[in-house]
Parts: structure tokens; C-alpha cells; sequence
């Protein structure tokens, strides 16, 4: 493994933030993976941690293959990391709505760019992505249909769901966006955490990362393949939301199936107690986000459902 | 006369509403009336479209007499953000003009921007007042897409602004309030000046003498109003010359906002206290009117300090 710095900012009384890469083989520009680009994403750090940690010793036992590279940058925004910030530190704007990035612009577009010039021209990109609503997720692959995606591939990692999704205005500046245009096979990899670690959630997603390398010829990874993936647009996933607001109260939790008509969470009134709403599931389906938030917004999504066929 | 737009109920006590007040002539009105809406405040953290409402119904509620349209004015439509000093939807960590045109079957942040679209359609003309944010000054000017140029370069120009800055389609302004609106054909204008969480009165002054030109262009007002600056109209991306921080620092400047300089003229200087050393002159790379300056001194690397717009004279 080789240690660089894809990236430095020099600020005025902080230590010089670096963005750490870590290089393994050599060779062809294989594999890029990317962790947290937000300040609150712990898990998808943690995640990139242990693949780091995984790779060393697929490396020392010869197991990454003559003439693949791979490069793994487990966090880009260390800054609001460590004083817990989701988004950048001074104008709180957020580095994964600035790519490709421009060298001569902001900060965050001189961030991103420098970043996006290090992990692009590789053949596949992983980005452990996080939602904007807080929640847990079945793990999935997420694919943006720009036109260059690249679904049938995303089955390697033996995930549960591979989700594809049709770009909206504000997704175009995405580095997973960006990949794409810019001819890196792209993949987000969503797990059921963000804000604090779920080891075993890490551990399936490492296995992910490895079993979709192994795939695709890069390492020697052995093991169970993991699930059949089945693809599902994202638009057809039906969203369960709550027609009053109060102390959200869940009893589902994801890839539970349920049936029409059940029970998924009660609404309660925060000044008594008494129950305001049921929130029942309007299909037969299985769970695939639960917020996870304690009170509920008045039209927040609850609950996104896979309508069996 | 207060009217809600759009209600949303929150979790402990509290709904989540978007008011408007909605003035009408004296007259009875014959429903072929036109329509202007004034909005600002989606962004919770600018603050200079609030002079503006209370000073534009202040002036036509003296001289009532003088309407022939309808006035629809919008104080709030990020009323949490204002509230709380937050730019974005509190708690979502959205900013609420990139969720536009939003959707009734959204999230709440969806859903009352969907609302507010819905309410704002139709309207002769909309115009969406911005402060800039906490960083930078602004004088006032317009901003237009140049797709819809030709529909409201025209209007703009009634608007008494200095500048009006026509540039280039990105995809990702698809989201604004702006674009869906002018998408659905209710002619938009952006507004942006003065800083963020403060009021520019004089500015102030200046746009709500121009919702009056333009009010008057539309047929909606019949009493005095000044006649509108002639402003500097710039659609050549090579008339603006950015000045970013080489690096990081604090910036003490060294010209005036909305002054003319020449090429090599100091703009300011980025200085390191802790060692007592000038780590940066920043000088003018071209002549031209100093539009946008650095209000907030801390710079990282890449912070803009300045805009020029280049070729001017006054």
C-alpha cells in the first residue's frame, strides 16, 4: 500500500487539511473508492477504514492482480469532520454539489476538483453515499441513468437492491454524476448507517466492494457471492408519508415485508400521548427506508416500500 | 389582506406557514386585473427583501387610490430560516431554492414549495429578491438566464438596478424558483444585492422605486414614479473578471464597493496576524466597476474576494 496525498488547503490557523489516498498494485486505473465527502458521514469512513484494512492483507497475500490498481480515499472533508459539521466548514457549502470541481473558483470547487483530478480516469468508481433525510436503508447499489451507466455490472456486489435512479437538476454536480460523464463506471453504495458506525453494515459493504472487484478481475477475493440483486426504479418504490405531525413511534424496520393494510408506525401526540395516526402500509411489499428521526413532520416521507410484483 | 399559501404541521404545537398579503385597488375588482408578486426570504439568512415588502405596501397603501393592479408580497418563504438565523430549511439541511418546482406529494420542503409555485403562476411578473449571503456585498442587480433574455432583459431594465448580469444556463439553476417559474411562462426576475443578515435601506429604496417603474409598465400603477437608472447590461462572460484568495487569510480591502479602478489598483490585502506579514496584494486585473467585495474577512484559499465588471465608464 502506498500512502499520497491527493489533496491539500492551506488555512490561515488550522492545520493543513489532506485529503489521504491509499494506493494498491499498480498498473491500470482499476478501482477508485471514495468515503465520507460529508462532515457526518462516520459509517461510510468507517467502511472505507476496514476495505483499507482488507485490501493490506489481500495485498501482502498477493491476492490484488498483476497490473490492476486500486485507490481508496476514505474521507475528502476532514475539516468539518472534526468539528462536526456536515458541510464545509466556513461557507457550509457542500463539496458533493461542486463536481467536477474549478481550480480557479471557491474552495469547495478547488476541493472537489482536486479530488476529481486524483480519482478520475479509473474504470470503476464506488462512492459510500449517504441520503439527505436521515434513516436507515437495505443496503443497496444506487445508479444514476445518465446514459453511460453501467446497471448489468452493479449485480456484483451481491447486494440485496440496485436502484436505479433518473437524475434530477441538483444530482448533476455529484462526483457519482461526474464519474459517469466523465466515463468512470459509477456505483453509490448506500448502507443502513451515517452518523454513528454499524460494524456489521461496514462488514457488508467491504465484502460488497471485494466480491465486485473479485467480479470484475481486479483481486482474488473469495467468498459467498451474496444475493441475487433484483433492480427496482427508484420511482417505483411507493413512499409511505404522514398525514399529521408528532412523536414518530416505528415498528418496522427495513427489508421487514409487510402486507396492505399493516401497521408501520403510530403518530403520537408529544403533549398527551394519545395516537393521532396510524401509519399503515398502502401495499404488500418489503421495507426499504425507515426515517429515523424522532418526531415527524406533517408530508415527511416515512417509509419507502418495494411493491411485491 | 393576509392570506396563507401554504400550512404545514409540525411536530409539538406549531404549524409551518407561508403567508402572503395580497393588496387590491379601491375599485371593485373585473377580474382582468394584472398580478405582480414580490417573494423574498427563502433564503433564511437575507434579509435586505424584508425593507423592500414593508416599504413597497407602506407606499401604495398611501396611495391606494393609485392601483390598478393586484400586489401580491411574500415576506417569508423560508419562515424557520429567518427565524432561527439559518439559510437553508432548518433541520433538512436543504436549500430551499434547489428543490423548485417542487412536488405535492413531496416532503414538507417539497411540498411548500410546490404550494408557492403554484400560488406565484400566472403573476404578470415575479420578482425574487436575494440579498447576498454573510460573505459578500452586492450592489443591486438582476441576474437572467440568457435563454430568457429576450422575455425579460426588457422588464429588467424598468427594475432601476445598475447592472444587469446575463449569464449562461447551468443545469443545476434548473431548481430555482426562478427557473420554474419563468419555465411556466410567469416572466422571474432575480434580484440580488446589499449582504447577508443585514438591511441596505438606500438599497432598498432603489428597488422599491423600481417595482414601481415596472408596476407602471404593467398597467398595475397609475401614480408617480422615478425614471429608472440606465443600467450596465452584460451578457459576455469575459466582461466579469473574478478575484479569488490565492490564499487563506484575513482580508482587509483597500477599495470601496461600487468604485471605478484601474488595472493594478490595490483591491485589498490578505494578511496573517499571527505573524504579522502580508501574505497577499491583491490588485485589479483589469479597469472596471467594482460590483461584488469581500465583507466577511476570514478567506480560505479560493475565497472570491472580489467582481469586476471590466470596460466600464461612468
Amino acid at each position: 500500500m502506498k500512502k499520497t496525498t491527493v489533496y491539500e488547503l492551506r488555512t490561515l490557523y488550522r492545520d493543513n487539511m489532506r485529503v489521504t489516498g491509499m494506493e494498491f498494485g499498480s498498473g491500470e486505473k482499476s478501482a477508485v473508492i471514495v468515503g465520507g465527502i460529508r462532515g457526518n458521514e462516520v459509517q461510510q469512513v468507517f467502511t472505507c477504514a476496514m476495505l483499507v484494512k482488507k485490501l493490506k492483507e489481500l495485498e501482502a497475500d498477493g491476492r490484488i492482480n498483476a497490473g490492476k490498481s486500486i485507490l481508496v480515499v476514505p474521507v475528502i472533508n476532514s475539516y468539518s469532520m472534526n468539528i462536526e459539521k456536515r458541510f464545509w466548514s466556513t461557507d457550509n457549502t457542500d463539496i458533493n454539489r461542486m463536481f467536477p470541481g474549478y481550480d480557479k473558483g471557491e474552495t469547495t470547487q478547488r476541493i472537489a476538483a482536486g479530488v476529481f483530478n486524483a480519482v478520475t480516469g479509473y474504470k470503476y468508481g464506488v462512492h459510500f453515499a449517504s441520503n439527505y433525510i436521515p434513516g436507515r436503508f437495505v443496503p443497496h447499489i444506487r445508479i444514476m441513468k445518465t446514459g453511460w451507466e453501467d446497471a448489468e455490472t452493479a449485480k456484483d456486489f451481491g447486494l440485496p437492491y440496485v436502484v436505479m435512479r433518473d437524475p434530477r437538476p441538483y444530482d448533476t454536480t455529484t462526483l457519482h454524476y461526474n464519474w459517469q460523464i466523465w466515463e468512470t463506471k459509477a456505483y453509490s453504495l448506500f448502507t443502513n448507517q451515517t452518523e454513528s458506525i454499524d460494524p456489521d453494515g461496514a462488514d457488508e459493504a467491504v465484502k460488497a466492494v471485494l466480491n465486485f472487484l473479485n467480479a470484475r478481475g481486479i483481486i482474488r477475493f473469495d467468498n459467498h457471492r451474496g444475493y441475487i440483486s433484483s433492480f427496482i426504479e427508484e420511482k417505483d418504490m411507493v413512499s409511505v408519508k404522514s398525514n399529521t405531525a408528532g412523536i414518530f413511534r416505528c415498528f418496522s424496520d427495513t427489508l421487514k415485508t409487510v402486507k396492505r393494510g399493516q401497521a408501520l408506525a403510530e403518530i403520537l401526540d408529544p403533549l398527551d400521548g394519545s395516537v393521532k395516526a396510524e401509519v399503515k402500509s398502502p401495499v404488500d411489499g418489503t421495507v426499504f427506508f425507515t426515517q429515523e428521526k424522532s418526531f415527524a413532520h406533517a408530508n415527511a416521507v416515512l417509509f419507502k416500500i418495494i411493491p411485491s410484483l | 389582506m393576509v392570506e396563507t399559501v401554504a400550512s404545514v404541521e409540525l411536530p409539538i404545537n406549531e404549524k409551518l406557514e407561508i403567508r402572503k398579503q395580497r393588496i387590491v385597488p379601491v375599485s371593485p375588482l373585473n377580474g382582468s386585473e394584472k398580478r405582480i408578486s414580490v417573494v423574498t426570504g427563502t433564503h433564511g439568512d437575507e434579509l435586505e427583501g424584508q425593507y423592500v415588502c414593508y416599504e413597497l405596501a407602506r407606499r401604495i397603501n398611501e396611495n391606494i387610490g393609485d392601483l390598478k393592479g393586484i400586489v401580491d408580497i411574500y415576506p417569508a418563504l423560508n419562515p424557520l430560516g429567518i427565524d432561527s438565523i439559518t439559510r437553508g430549511i432548518p433541520g433538512f439541511d436543504l436549500d430551499m431554492n434547489r428543490i423548485f418546482p417542487g412536488s405535492n406529494d413531496g416532503s414538507m420542503a417539497e411540498y411548500t414549495a410546490a404550494k408557492i409555485v403554484g400560488d406565484l403562476k400566472g403573476s404578470a411578473a415575479c420578482i425574487d429578491i436575494h440579498a447576498s449571503n454573510i460573505f459578500l456585498t452586492e450592489i443591486p442587480q438582476i441576474r437572467i438566464s440568457e435563454e430568457t433574455a429576450p422575455t425579460l432583459v426588457p422588464l429588467a431594465k424598468k427594475m432601476n438596478v445598475d447592472f444587469i448580469w446575463v449569464h449562461g444556463a447551468a443545469t443545476v439553476l434548473e431548481a430555482t424558483l426562478a427557473h420554474s417559474l419563468n419555465s411556466v411562462g410567469t416572466p422571474t426576475l432575480v434580484v440580488e444585492m446589499g449582504v447577508g443578515m443585514r438591511i441596505t435601506k438606500a438599497y432598498g429604496d432603489k428597488i422599491t422605486d423600481g417595482i414601481f417603474c415596472l408596476m407602471e409598465e404593467l398597467g398595475i400603477w397609475d401614480g408617480e414614479v422615478i425614471e429608472p437608472t440606465e443600467p450596465i447590461i452584460s451578457s459576455n462572460p469575459d466582461d466579469v473578471s473574478f478575484i479569488n484568495a490565492p490564499v487563506s487569510g484575513i482580508f482587509l480591502p483597500d477599495t470601496a464597493h461600487c468604485t471605478m479602478v484601474k488595472k493594478g489598483d490595490k483591491i485589498g490585502r490578505i494578511v496573517d496576524p499571527l505573524h504579522s506579514a502580508v501574505l497577499e496584494e491583491i490588485t485589479a486585473p483589469c479597469d472596471g466597476l467594482v460590483f461584488t467585495i469581500r465583507e466577511y474577512p476570514v478567506v480560505d484559499e479560493g475565497s472570491l474576494i472580489a467582481r469586476i465588471l471590466g470596460g466600464v465608464c461612468r
